[in-house]
């Protein structure tokens, strides 16, 4: 075609027309993502958000048979000062018959000298179904088997923290915390 | 119809000079004054002009608060009772708005059951259908979003519970859950995007709308007949005067009621814990959306079981979104190639208990789950005493008697004697009686929704005889007046 004669109809090179096709749509759709992926990464959590998440707190103050609720980054966690009547109803069940099979200590966290404290057990507050917020001692109101219960869909939660009736599929997480001196428990999400 | 010719004629020197250029005006007179409508359409049909009035009602009131709404989480609850308190007429905005928004899902309710029954997803305006499908969808997201803004807790915890939806999805379930809330709980973050959203969506609403009534105008509407235009001169009147004054009087009825509901009895269809300003510690005790999504909350929630490997949470998910999405599917799903339930018996019936159905799913989303349907038939709940002896041996008793109280008073007893016998862990619990509960209502409903259009409706087009259809709309018109004087002069 580097002749000086005008080219005919015919003569049209499929091939090449179909390679500047191809690479005009890559190109385009290669830059396409390019600008979307900012529009859409931009929705995910900022900085700011993102480092508002661990908070230190003080169980010396969260009186027995109590508990105590933080947010963190917006998210609810139950610190609750168990009675000895609860933490045997937590100790004394049938862990196979469970729906979340767990043993109260495996839900436990150790103290720096390696003892765990099981009068005190820290769960997220967000219940397993629909992400309610479960009510509990603090409202007076503790569910058929004296831990939470979830008004919205019905879930009841022991006093271990564990799913035992209602629609929830799992346990209350425990979040990821640590003692940082027996009465300070550091939660981070 | 697209196929008729323009019969505007510009009248004076500016029009004309403007036609060469943009003719909208022949646009607007060939819209929607000359436009051939076909002379039978009943109330039924009135919806879409309401329709469009309920959206420039949202559009302007909504733009009017947003000149005084904060979208702020320490602020939004507050600004709301400013607007309500202090903003002249504020109050008169925001009841408009709200109420509105029930207006708004009222009739499109009404508009899409119409659809339904006189066929209008059928050949040649499945595209019409699909535009309406999907401004419904839009409209749900906007609600849902808009209910967010007062930051009341309904706000705070309905959404926190739609969001979590998305979580059921698996691998992907939680970073999607992140991503539309911008961190790891709703937040001043998530606020201001639902704001932006909500400001953003009505406007592709409109968009869409205007396609919508492009769609319309390429066949020309439906009909109660659900027989075609043959004859214009016959068939059809002009839209103006003769469709403008229906369609104005029924929007002037409707927005009697409407005027009712902002006046009288603006907080009717809310939830008064949206008065209470969010706060994430703590949940209302019964978590409902409003009204106007209550049948598709109750298919999501009645969904408890799971199937295979799929969990019963997220199948609660796929059945709610199918169900909006099978709307989509309906052109092609209704195989009957007669448009009019008027001319279906049987689908009528079907039709009317779907109608009856939708009502009821709503009944039942707005219930407690676990709640008897009819409570006077419910029998009495028994006690049931668990213990375990000294040596070691667990037992339980169970306690039925006609009343409750009885039955208590018996467990009670029984249990002081345990603990005096020296047994442990003796505990006292209720045990439901075995009733029919709105779950259970809400499961054959759910079934009977999705059994319409995927085996009813598909399986009747093909099985059914239809009555004979009227050979013309003017045949049809001329036979409904029989008897009158008009069927004599025929
Ligand atoms: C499709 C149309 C629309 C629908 C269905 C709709 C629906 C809603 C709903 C349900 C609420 C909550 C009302 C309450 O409980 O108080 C709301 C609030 C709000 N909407 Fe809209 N809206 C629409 C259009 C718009 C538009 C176009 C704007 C303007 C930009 C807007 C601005 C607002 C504002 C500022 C609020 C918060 C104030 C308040 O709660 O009353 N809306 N909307
Ligand atoms: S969110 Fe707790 S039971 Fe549904």
């Amino acid at each position: 075609m580097s002749d000086s004669q005008p080219t005919k109809p015919e003569s049209v090179d499929e091939e090449r027309r179909d390679f500047i096709h191809i690479a005009a749509i890559a190109t385009t759709a290669a830059g396409a993502g390019l600008v979307a992926y900012p529009l859409i990464d931009q929705m995910n959590a900022a900085g700011d958000t993102k480092a508002a998440s661990s908070l230190e707190i003080d169980i010396s103050k969260v009186e027995v048979g109590g508990e105590l609720r933080v947010l963190i980054g917006g998210k609810p966690f139950f610190i609750r000062h168990r009675t000895a009547a609860e933490i045997t109803a937590a100790d004394d069940v049938d862990i196979s018959l469970l729906p979340d099979p767990e043993s109260d200590t495996d839900r436990l966290r150790p103290l720096p000298s390696n003892d765990f404290n099981p009068a005190i057990l820290v769960t997220s507050g967000t219940c397993t179904h629909l992400g309610c917020v479960p009510v509990g001692p603090s409202q007076g109101l503790v569910g058929d088997f004296g831990g939470w219960y979830c008004p919205c869909h019905g879930s009841h939660y022991d006093t271990s923290g564990r799913i035992r009736k209602g629609p929830a599929p799992t346990n209350l997480p425990i979040p990821n915390y640590e003692y940082v001196t027996p009465s300070v428990i550091k939660i981070s999400l | 119809m697209s196929g008729h010719e323009s019969t505007y004629k510009p009248g004076n020197a500016f029009t004309k000079w403007l036609d060469s250029r943009l003719p909208i005006i022949r646009l607007a007179s060939d819209s929607f004054i000359d436009f051939p409508t076909p002379k039978n359409l009943n109330y039924w049909y009135t919806f879409g002009g309401i329709l469009a009035i309920c959206l420039a009602i949202q559009i302007i009131t909504g733009v009017i608060l947003a000149m005084h709404y904060t979208p702020d989480v320490t602020q939004a609850f507050a600004s709301v009772e400013r607007i309500m308190r202090d903003v002249p007429f504020g109050w008169l905005m925001r009841n408009i708005h709200t109420v509105g928004a029930s207006m708004f899902f009222l009739a499109v309710y009404i508009h899409m059951f119409r659809g339904l029954y006189y066929g209008s997803h059928k050949a040649p305006r499945e595209v019409l259908w699909l535009l309406g499908c999907v401004i419904f969808f839009l409209m749900i997201a906007t609600a849902f979003l808009g209910y967010m803004l007062p930051w009341g807790q309904m706000s705070l915890h309905g959404a926190n519970v739609i969001v979590n939806l998305f979580g059921a999805i698996p691998l992907v379930g939680e970073s999607i859950k992140a991503w539309l809330l911008g961190g790891p709980s709703i937040g001043n973050q998530t606020l201001q995007r639902f704001f932006s959203l909500h400001y953003l969506l009505p406007f592709m609403i409109a968009g869409v709308v205007i396609l919508h009534i492009w769609a319309l105008h390429v066949p020309g509407n439906g009909n109660p007949e659900g027989v075609e235009v043959k004859d214009v001169e016959k068939d059809t009147v002009p839209f103006h005067p003769y469709y403008t004054v229906k369609d104005g009087f029924a929007i002037v009825v409707f927005l009697i009621i409407f005027a009712v509901l902002v006046f009288y009895l603006p907080n009717v269809l809310g939830h008064a814990d949206n008065y209470i300003e969010a706060n994430p510690l703590i949940t209302p005790s019964h978590i409902v959306p409003e009204w106007y999504m209550l049948p598709f909350y109750a298919i999501l929630r009645a969904i408890t079981f799971d199937i295979g490997p799929i969990q019963a949470k997220l199948l609660g998910v796929i059945a709610m979104f199918a169900s909006i999405g099978v709307l989509f599917l309906l052109p092609w799903l209704d195989t009957s190639k007669v448009k009019s339930m008027r001319y279906r018996p049987v689908a009528r019936q079907f039709f009317f208990a779907f109608v009856a159905a939708g009502l009821m799913l709503g009944w039942c989303g707005a219930s407690n789950p676990d709640d008897p349907v009819f409570p006077s038939l419910k029998g009495a709940d028994a006690i049931v005493v668990e213990f375990t002896d000294p040596d070691g041996t667990k037992g339980t008793v169970t306690f039925k008697e006609k009343r409750e109280i009885d039955a208590y008073e018996a467990g009670d007893a029984f249990q002081e004697q345990k603990i005096a016998e020296g047994a442990t862990g003796v505990t006292l619990g209720t045990q439901t009686a075995k009733t029919f509960t709105f779950l259970h209502l809400a499961q054959i409903l759910t079934g009977f929704y999705f059994a319409y259009f995927l085996i009813i409706l598909p399986l009747l087009g093909l099985r059914e005889t239809p009555k004979d259809e009227p050979e013309s709309i003017h045949k049809a018109v001329l036979a409904g007046k029989r008897g009158s004087a008009a069927a004599a002069t025929e």
